[in-house]
């Protein structure tokens, strides 16, 4: 049965917060502009009113499609194409914002919850600010309307509530039933049920949607002539945003750390890039701002810097959704046909805001006086340009292909493609983008507490300087001992190394310093020292990252392919040692996860059924030392992910064991994700790049006649035939008193531990039947073929075949946990500062200046 | 000479040096035939060949060849001109590497073999499904 009603609901709400938020926007408007004000604060009750009825629709469309989503109402292409029953509950919330309608939809949720907060905020700015909001909001709220406009067959937005038979109308199923609902969906792409997937999409959408604050107060203040006032309510959003942005954009490379196979957290890809440039901007941004409360200079750039960021942002959505990055990019991305309407967006804000930045622009307050060099306003103004040098290098080589499409589309001829090695090319450049950031950084801060001359500051910077130097030589003397000499030749890692210390050290002193008199004021501080450490951490656990999985057993490669052809994955076969990096390296098998409890499950001591969620076990399972089922108990497993288990042994004996992962989606595909050892000092990262195939190729059969108790050779293992028992039950199945069915005993000797194949006889209704039975760990199958009561012996057949292998690929990532101890304090500062510069506000609005 | 015009003299400098080495390293996309030209010139550049992979009748991918040690494999692909290559890849087959449509390779001729130091598949199965198991 199709529920009809809960999809038209949906569509009601999306109409209607498509209709309230332009209604909202007229009447801001109108209260922003009328002349009495008796006028305006009916028309700013009708504005509050109708953003109100906007957002209880936003929050109606959120409902009703998890409702959707979590009730597995296939009939409906979002919860189709997206989901299946089987989904955990958590994931179904991931479910929600795997589609670009669901992600609009996140967008458009923060951008109501903020527009609320503002309205009760804010009195004063409510009307101009709001009008720039409920516009924003009547933009995605088309992008989700999925109307078609009669006549000329242009549709507005794609619905989330748009029914699968509508989605494929040329699909037979419902030609001949309309009425069809799919008993399952496609389910959610394996690569996204990971828990960074809960929790990152929402914190980069809150990112995303709170950049929309700053710029909003900037254009009410060119509006309204206010050139000064917006800047001390739109701080600490600025800094809010910023502090969110930066969370959600690493939290996007921790779960890429995890989940990807590339090796690392941050791949210079287009989709990453588009949300590191606007962050960037935003962070200048930022200074500009903070500059300009403290000497009245820079507000022109201020006004650039926040109207440049939100417009990136909207950038960055046309470049990942509108699939104009088509082939330049790894990620998928579908057009669903909004490109048109997502240029309009982006073209929309950017010409409304330029236009009034000109009309006003003479009227802006700038000073005339040159800047002094040894004042802070001149430093932090040359930090700010290194930071929109930095942007502007990334952004330009990820245009490249709208670049393209430009060219085309004026008919000239353009193949430009994205440079090859992105990693390599970004690196080269943001590198010393990164050391210029990290020295001014350090430095800018004593300028900012004291306005000094030359002499003093080389008396204040002395102290910290040398300790830096000395931390440098010590860790210099580390990394020469674990990786030689040659990082010497990388004289690009030294000087990140060099004044990423230098941050910390010079930070620190001023940290030391206002803790003692203001610690109100070390937000900033806090968040440079951050970013020192991120820049070490970034530098050892990228720029000495190294392959430690090397091809070392000497097999002969490849014919066509011997010279430079580098080797870093490993061939395991399963139990055969190896040595990698300082370990002895093994791999021990294929395993199941359990659903209900952690642990893995050797998939020989389970029972598969025609389910393939369920499996019983034939044994105990133990886990670690503890029973995780005991046997005979039926329990659900994730029947597309296998794991695969890999002991590490070090040199001291110790054991760890790791489980990377490969998923595999009949809908979807294959998918391998990496197991990370975590030490304090470094992680090790394996991920499988191949598995032996799963279906296995067998040896032609060796039949041998053996007699009970006598030892004898299966694929090179000592095997002795135990026993031959008679059965009474097959497979289940109770056999009747005609029926003979025996059960021989096999025992194997393997390189760990003994195995007991147990291969099956049956003479049923007059007919041979013959059960194998498979020792997967020692790649043996063995029939029970015949039985020579006259001589006591049997028949057995022995099947061989390559034994189960997986090619690893291992990294090492020294230090890589002083880049999550430095985002860390990069958002903690940012925290203090928010704090500080709210009261601020607070204040002042008490004072009667919003 | 005021001091902001020796800023904004050197911060347009750096901005054209961005610019002009965006343009030197980006590599371009081309066929089979002017990729192997350029290599035979002399040029050690990487380029983009956008093509498909070469198929029987029956929809089935032909021309894979794994390599003996299981971590490489080869494998014939068509370009846009319709061009015939081989392709050797120094790690094991991506997954989904059957499956996909449309396959960019990433590299540059050496001798007669094109060598691809990344692949970038195109599967446009994967998020938006063309059929209904039912």
């Amino acid at each position: 049965m199709i529920h009809y009603f809960i999809g038209d609901l949906g569509h009601f709400f999306v109409v209607t917060s498509f209709i309230t938020a332009i209604v909202s926007a007229f009447t801001y408007f109108k209260a922003a502009t009328s002349t009495s004000p008796l006028d305006g604060i009916s028309w700013k009750q009708n504005g509050l009113v109708s953003f109100y009825a906007h957002a209880i629709s936003v929050l109606g469309i959120c409902v009703t499609l998890f409702i959707i989503i979590a009730n597995h109402y296939f009939e409906y292409h979002y919860a189709y194409s997206h989901s299946d029953k089987k989904l955990p509950a958590y994931y179904l919330i991931s479910t929600f914002w795997n589609g670009q309608e669901g992600s609009f939809l996140l967008w458009m949720f923060w951008h109501a919850v903020l527009g609320i907060v503002i309205i009760h905020t804010n009195k004063f700015w409510e009307a101009p600010v709001m009008t720039v909001f409920a516009l924003v909001q009547a933009f995605l709220a088309s992008m989700i309307l999925g109307a078609v406009i009669p006549g000329i067959d242009f549709k507005i937005g794609s619905s989330p509530f748009i029914l699968l038979r509508d989605v494929m109308q040329n699909a037979p199923i419902f030609i001949s039933n309309p009425e069809f609902v799919p008993s399952d969906g496609n389910g959610l792409n394996p690569l996204l049920q990971n828990y960074w997937m809960v929790i990152h999409p929402p914190t980069l959408f809150l990112g995303f949607a709170s950049t929309l604050v700053p710029f909003s107060y900037c254009i009410a203040g060119l509006w309204l002539k206010k050139y000064h006032e917006w800047v001390r309510p739109a701080l600490p959003w600025a800094l809010f945003s910023a502090a969110i942005l930066g969370l959600g954009i690493l939290m996007g490379g921790y779960w890429a750390y995890e989940t990807l196979n590339f090796g690392g957290y941050w791949n210079w890809d287009p989709v990453e890039n588009a949300v590191y440039v606007p962050w960037l901007i935003l962070v200048g941004a930022i200074h500009t701002m903070i500059t300009y409360k403290n000497s009245e200079t820079a507000l022109k750039a201020s006004i650039i810097l926040v109207i440049a960021t939100f417009v990136l942002i909207l950038y960055s959505t046309f470049l990942t959704r509108s699939g104009v990055l088509g082939e330049s990019s790894v990620h998928s991305f579908t057009d669903l046909g909004l490109s048109g309407q997502l240029l309009i967006y982006l073209l929309f804000f950017l010409f409304a805001a330029i236009v009034l930045c000109i009309i006003r622009w003479k009227e802006i307050p700038s000073t005339e006086k040159e800047v002094a060099t040894y004042s802070r306003e001149f430093w932090i103004f040359i930090g700010v340009l290194v930071l929109c040098l930095m942007g502007f290098q990334v952004l330009m080589p990820t245009s490249i292909p709208v670049w393209n499409k430009i060219v085309n589309l004026f008919g000239g001829e353009s193949n430009m493609a994205p440079p090859t090695d992105q990693v390599g090319f970004y690196t080269k450049f943001q590198l010393w983008f990164a050391v210029l950031v990290a020295i001014l950084s350090g430095i800018g801060q004593f300028f900012w507490w004291k306005k000094m001359e030359p002499k003093q500051l080389i008396k204040e910077v002395r102290g910290p300087l040398l300790l830096a130097l000395i931390i440098v030589v010590v860790l210099l003397q580390i990394i020469i001992f674990q990786y030689g000499t040659d990082v010497v030749t990388k004289p690009g890692f030294l000087f990140i190394l060099l004044s990423g210390v230098i941050t910390v050290t010079l930070n620190s002193k001023i940290l030391l310093a206002l803790l003692k008199s203001s610690p109100t004021l070390s937000g900033g501080s806090i968040s440079h020292i951050g970013v020192g450490l991120m820049l070490i951490g970034i530098m050892f656990s990228s720029g000495y990252s190294k392959v430690v999985s090397l091809n070392n057993t000497g097999l002969i490669y490849r014919r066509e392919a011997s010279d430079e052809f580098n080797r870093e994955s490993l061939l395991l076969f399963v139990n055969e040692p190896r040595t990698m990096a300082n370990y002895k390296i093994e791999f021990k098998g294929e395993r199941l996860e359990a659903r209900e409890r952690s642990g893995y499950v050797n998939p020989s001591d389970v029972e598969f059924m025609d389910d393939p969620y369920m499996v019983v076990a034939k044994k105990d399972i133990i886990y670690n030392g503890k029973k995780l089922y005991p046997a005979k108990d039926t329990f659900e497993i994730f029947p597309e992910n296998r794991y695969y288990e890999v002991k590490l042994t070090s040199q001291s004996g110790k054991e760890h064991r790791l489980y990377p992962r490969i998923q595999d989606n009949p809908n979807m595909g294959l998918a391998s994700s990496p197991d990370i050892k975590r030490d304090v000092t470094r992680d090790l990262y394996a991920h499988v790049v191949d598995r032996s195939p799963q279906e296995a190729e067998w040896s032609k059969l060796e039949e041998m006649k053996i007699s009970p108790n006598k030892e004898f050779f299966a694929n090179d293992y000592v095997s002795v035939l135990e026993k031959v028992e008679r059965i009474s039950t097959v497979g289940g199945v109770k056999l009747d008193s005609a029926d003979i069915a025996v059960k021989a005993f096999i025992r194997v000797k393997g390189e760990y531990q003994d195995y007991v194949a147990e291969p099956v006889f049956i003479i049923r209704n007059r007919m041979i039947g013959r059960i194998p039975d498979e020792i997967r760990d020692l790649a043996i199958q063995f029939t029970l073929l015949n039985i020579h009561p006259e001589t006591n012996e049997f028949s057995i057949g022995i099947n061989t075949r390559q034994k189960d292998y997986i090619v690893l690929k291992a990294l090492e990532k020294p230090l890589i946990n002083v880049l999550w101890m430095g985002t860390v304090m990069l958002v903690v500062g940012f925290g203090v500062a928010i704090v500080r510069r709210y009261r601020e506000f607070q204040k002042m609005k008490l004072k009667g200046l919003e | 000479m005021k001091k902001s015009h020796i800023i904004i003299i050197i911060v347009i400098a750096a901005a054209i040096g961005i610019l002009v080495s965006t343009a030197g390293d980006a590599s371009t996309y081309v066929g089979f035939g002017e990729a192997f030209q350029m290599a035979k010139a002399g040029s050690k550049k990487e380029i983009h060949v956008v093509g498909e992979l070469k198929k029987d009748n029956a929809g089935k991918v032909i021309g894979i060849e794994e390599g003996m040690d299981k971590v490489s494999f080869s494998f014939v692909m068509i370009d846009e001109n319709g061009k015939e290559q081989k392709v050797d890849y120094n790690q094991p087959m991506p997954q989904d590497f059957t499956k996909s449509e449309k396959v960019v390779v990433i590299g540059a001729y050496n001798g007669d073999t094109f060598k691809a130091s990344k692949i970038l598949l195109k599967c446009p199965s994967k998020y938006q499904e063309q059929k209904v198991n039912v």
